[in-house]
């Protein structure tokens, strides 16, 4: 669910984001993992960083399916992630933060709360 | 009825859980008193609180596990009071609740000596969450540690210090060996060699006298009036079963401490039973939880009606954690009369391992291994089955030799009731019944079907070899399969993706797979596809399917930066060549070092700035080094016989021909190779996936050798080989490879599976068994006429290019969140939390 006071940052063009993969977005001093799961025709955004040793590295990781569970692996120790809820997929790290996303007009927004 | 239990750890839990798995008890209402603020944890695997887990990650059941199945816990409520007559126990807190049958399952705790000063701060106990918690917090400002007693838990304590970095640690024992109670002086020194060379100092014979400081320790007092100064001190001298309730109560207990129990667990008051530490039985404290589990069994079963008996536990052991294996197992120390004893000593490598068999030499009787404790399950079973030992029986312990490697053999050998794990008492069995009724095909499946292997989890390799001999007795194919999203093995996909002339991961997923991929089958599948074609990896839409080092032609790095690695074909680097690396390290503020494989890596370089170090790199005429593929890395050389008075034929020329014509090949693993001038092998040949070594007549080619975790030297294929035959046997020998390997197992490994080992090896390279040498060998030559560098590729196309930034939407920003350290006049990682 979306909150009614988010507001929709604009982040890049879809054309800038890899097919099947990540980029990483600026916003102020945050990083977000903003990624294209073009087979599924879905966008998904996280926090940038992994929480199991905080390396801003979501967004160079791969990203793939458990089951139904569209999900990201960090590049370092391979910890996944739920790219739906957040939720460590790997048992043990803490869940990540998850935005919404919105491509209209070929230009990607992602909803920060608040 | 009413059921009390004294005690929430791992056995009063363990307790609780066997309790409801008997239909007898859902009328029973289960009280729980627990002394700790947090519900049972595993206590066993304690010391991985300091490598990341979480008390949470530790807990035996979460909170609500207990709720849910209606028993009722009272934490951080320990009871004062057992009042025998009225049957209720008084709680700390004021509660008083009456039983019919009280469980005492109170533990132990350390074993303090009376040593003057041991009240003071920095002096530490090893048994709960907490003790962990208050060592963290002291550790900091740690530098000198000491850790009292040298047994199993004061090894695991000291390890600990070590992991908290106090990196300067005494082990104090008073006897005059490690370990006395497991292994024999032998294998003591053994282990005191192997402790000493991870930086531990052991002193053996050492009675502490008294601990120094005014109200913090700073040094420890001996009684031959050494002295040693120590800022933390951890005391693990042993165990005291928590029996102070029982004494309070009029319970019979033990002289040196324990609540004396018969043999269904019952104390001198019938109503109340005693399990787990605190538990006396026939003059015997058991210090291990598998022991302690089957008193919660025996005891849960008595009280719903089909009685069993507790008549002693085997007290076989294997530390863990320390880095240095070392297990023993029945009698250890038998000698005398009837029993022969059979040891191999390599101090140099640093394993020491003894057997005891009877005189017949048909059974084992006991063991001791140390440094090498692989063989620890199978020779635990052998010996509590009384399985008959081989002819030869020091096989059990070398290992089958001569090539054929035996894996399974052993656990069909075993019977049905064989013990598998003692934790959760699963036999072989029980196992196999999981596999062939149940329907369980994986290990997990048989974990959560019988809970083998969910204690101490020694025993979860043998449950993998169970599994697939139940299988394949039932006459399923054990289909080694890539992951969920693929139902073929990796060799399997090879040959599909080949047919199907298939040239994208997306391609192989929707044609041969199913589901939208994941990091195991990306990977592997754009291995194969780079291994077929040699197109440049992050092409057509491939890139995002290369595991992220491919991704980024670098390997990332703590932190998040990359290192850079150019290729130095066979360790031959001109002056001018020299000159432009440092050049580029010094302009992008890079990390230099000479890396273990002839050639320098630069690291800690921004993602941004990686094309721009290529570009100039490229320009002086270096290439990529593949350091960060499953491709080939290096071909070390020696200098051979351009000038070394022993080199008989030009090593160096042949590593850069050899370098020149396998770089870039991707395959399942990484591979390495070198050339050596002569025999004394200055390259190292012998420790690569195929070394090349100068003969009179020649060279010498062998192959599958590796270093790593678990180094094998590689075996001689062929000798005496001119050039042009020695490349030919190594085109054959890696497409070979390339083709039938598992992901990321290396050729020693793959050549281990292989049936009928080197000799097949060798029917297949030089005889031709399969008829596909002239096919290799083309395709080799493929690979060869197609080679382009990648990194060339990659800063030439733009769009390739402009992947290599941090920020999306700022491309000139670099990533605000790296730091760098400095060291020795350069930078270094911050280190990460
Ligand atoms: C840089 C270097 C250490 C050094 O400073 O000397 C190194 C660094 C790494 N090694 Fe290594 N290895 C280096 C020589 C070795 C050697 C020695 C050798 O090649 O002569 C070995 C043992 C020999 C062998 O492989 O048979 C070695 C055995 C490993 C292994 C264990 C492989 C195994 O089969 O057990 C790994 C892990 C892996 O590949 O899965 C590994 C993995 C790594 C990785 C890639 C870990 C990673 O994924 O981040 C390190 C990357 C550092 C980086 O950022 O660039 N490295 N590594 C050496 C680079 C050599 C080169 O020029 O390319
Ligand atoms: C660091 C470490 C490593 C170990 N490694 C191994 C190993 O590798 N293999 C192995 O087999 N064993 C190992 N052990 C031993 C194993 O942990 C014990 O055998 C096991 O925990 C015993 O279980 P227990 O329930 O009897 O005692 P405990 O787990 O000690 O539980 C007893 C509980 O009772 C509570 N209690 C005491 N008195 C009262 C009271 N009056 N009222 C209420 N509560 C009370 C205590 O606070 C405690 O929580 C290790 C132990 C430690 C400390
Ligand atoms: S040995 Fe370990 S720490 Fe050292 S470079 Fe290799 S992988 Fe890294
Ligand atoms: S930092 Fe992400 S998995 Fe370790």
């Amino acid at each position: 669910m979306v909150a009614a006071t988010t507001t929709w940052f604009y982040a890049c063009l879809a054309e800038d984001v890899p097919e099947n993969g990540g980029v990483c977005v600026k916003y102020n001093n945050e990083q977000i993992a903003l990624f294209h799961f073009a087979r599924l025709n879905e966008w998904y955004a996280t926090q940038n960083e992994c929480p199991h040793r905080n390396q801003m590295a979501l967004s160079r990781g791969m990203i793939g399916t458990q089951g139904d569970e569209p999900k990201v692996a960090c590049p370092f120790h391979k910890k996944t992630f739920s790219l739906k809820t957040g939720e460590c997929l790997s048992g043990d790290e803490c869940a990540i933060k998850t935005y919404a996303v919105k491509v209209e007009d070929g230009k990607v927004y992602i909803a920060i709360p608040g | 009825m009413k059921i009390v239990i004294i005690g929430n750890g791992m056995v009063g839990y363990k307790f609780c859980e066997k309790l409801l798995s008997k239909e007898a008890s859902s009328s029973f209402q289960i009280t729980v008193f627990g002394e700790e603020i947090r519900p049972a944890y595993d206590r066993v695997h304690l010391s991985e609180f300091f490598s990341g887990k979480s008390a949470e990650d530790l807990a035996m059941a979460p909170a609500n596990w207990y709720s849910d199945n209606n028993i009722i816990l009272h934490l951080g409520d320990p009871i004062a009071q057992i009042n025998t007559t009225t049957k209720t126990v008084d709680s700390h807190k004021g509660l008083t609740v009456s039983y019919d049958i009280l469980v005492m399952a109170t533990g132990s705790a350390a074993f303090v000596p009376p040593i003057p000063g041991t009240e003071k701060d920095g002096v530490f106990i090893y048994r709960t969450i907490e003790d962990l918690e208050l060592m963290t917090a002291y550790a900091k400002k740690a530098k000198k540690g000491a850790v009292i007693g040298g047994g199993l838990l004061g090894l695991e304590a000291a390890k600990a210090m070590i992991d908290l970095g106090v990196s300067d640690t005494s082990v104090i024992e008073f006897a005059p060996r490690l370990m006395p109670r497991q292994i024999d002086d032998a294998g003591s020194n053994v282990l005191k060699a192997k402790l000493e060379s991870i930086g531990l100092k052991i002193l053996t014979n050492k009675n502490t006298a008294e601990i120094l400081g005014s109200s913090c320790i700073s040094g420890m007092q001996f009684s031959d009036d050494s002295k040693i100064e120590v800022d933390m001190l951890v005391i693990s001298a042993g165990i005291k079963p928590r029996d102070e309730l029982a004494k309070l109560a009029g319970l019979e207990t033990g002289q040196r401490g324990g609540i004396v129990v018969n043999d269904q667990l019952q104390t001198s008051d019938p109503s109340i039973y005693a399990i787990g530490e605190c538990a006396l039985h026939r003059g015997m404290i058991y210090g291990l939880v598998a022991p302690g589990y089957e008193m919660a069994e025996v005891v849960a079963a008595t009280i719903t009606g089909t009685p069993k008996t507790f008549t002693g536990f085997d007290m076989s052991t294997k530390l863990k954690l320390i880095g240095v294996d070392v297990a023993s197992f029945g009698d250890a120390f038998l000698s005398g009369n009837g029993v022969q004893s059979i040891a191999i000593n390599d101090t140099h490598k640093g394993i020491y391992k003894r057997i005891n068999i009877s005189a017949d030499g048909k059974t084992l009787l006991g063991g001791i291994l140390v440094g090498e404790a692989e063989q620890y399950n199978m020779l635990l079973q052998t010996f509590k089955n009384k399985v008959i030992l081989p002819p030869n029986p020091e096989d059990v312990i070398l290992g089958a030799r001569g090539g054929e490697t035996d894996t399974g053999a052993g656990v069909t050998a075993l019977p049905d009731d064989a013990l598998i794990c003692s934790c959760e008492a699963v036999t072989k069995g029980m196992i196999c019944n999981s596999v062939s009724e149940v329907g369980c095909e994986t290990v997990d499946a048989i974990k959560k079907c019988t809970k083998a292997g969910t204690g101490c989890g020694g025993c979860v390799p043998m449950l993998k070899d169970l599994m697939q001999h139940t299988m394949k007795a039932q006459g399923k194919l054990i289909r080694n399969v890539l992951c969920e999203h693929f139902n073929y093995s990796r060799q399997e996909l090879f040959d599909l993706v080949k047919i199907h002339d298939l040239k994208t991961y997306d391609a192989v997923l929707d044609k041969l797979g199913n589901g939208h991929g994941c990091e195991v089958c990306k990977p592997a599948v754009s291995s194969i596809v780079a291994s077929l074609w040699n197109e440049m990896i992050l092409k057509k839409g491939n890139a995002t399917a290369q595991d992220s080092n491919d991704r980024f032609l670098a390997n990332i790095q703590k932190g998040g930066t990359y290192s850079v690695v150019p290729r130095i074909p066979g360790g031959e680097i001109t002056p001018d060549k020299l000159i432009v690396i440092g050049e580029v390290a010094k302009k992008y503020n890079l990390y230099t070092k000479i890396t273990g494989g002839q050639r320098i890596d630069m690291f800690g370089a921004h993602l941004s700035d990686l094309p721009k170090i290529w570009e100039a790199l490229i320009a002086a005429g270096f290439e990529s080094g593949h350091a960060y593929g499953k491709s080939l890395r290096t071909v070390k050389s020696c200098v051979g016989s351009t000038w070394c008075r022993f080199g008989l034929h030009d090593s160096v020329s042949f590593a850069i021909k050899v370098e020149e014509r396998y770089r870039g090949l991707r395959s399942p693993h990484k591979l390495k190779s070198a050339v050596s001038g002569c025999i004394r092998e200055c390259a190292e040949a012998q420790s690569k996936d195929f070394g090349i070594i100068a003969t009179e007549k020649g060279w010498n080619l062998y192959v599958c050798g590796n270093g790593g975790s678990k180094p094998q030297h590689a075996l001689l294929l062929a000798s005496d080989v001119d050039e042009e035959t020695c490349i030919k046997l190594i085109d054959r020998f890696l497409m070979f490879y390339v083709k039938t390997a598992d992901p990321l197992t290396r050729t020693a490994t793959w050549l281990n599976k292989m049936e009928g080992g080197i000799d097949y090896l060798k029917s297949v390279v030089l005889n031709d068994a399969l008829g596909m040498n002239a096919l290799w060998e083309d395709e080799m030559n493929h690979h060869v006429a197609t080679y382009e560098c990648e990194w060339k590729v990659a800063v030439e196309t733009p769009e390739i290019r402009k992947r290599f930034n941090h920020f999306v939407n700022a491309p000139e920003e670099k990533d605000p969140t790296v730091h760098f350290e400095e060291m020795r006049e350069q930078k270094r990682a911050k280190e990460w939390k």
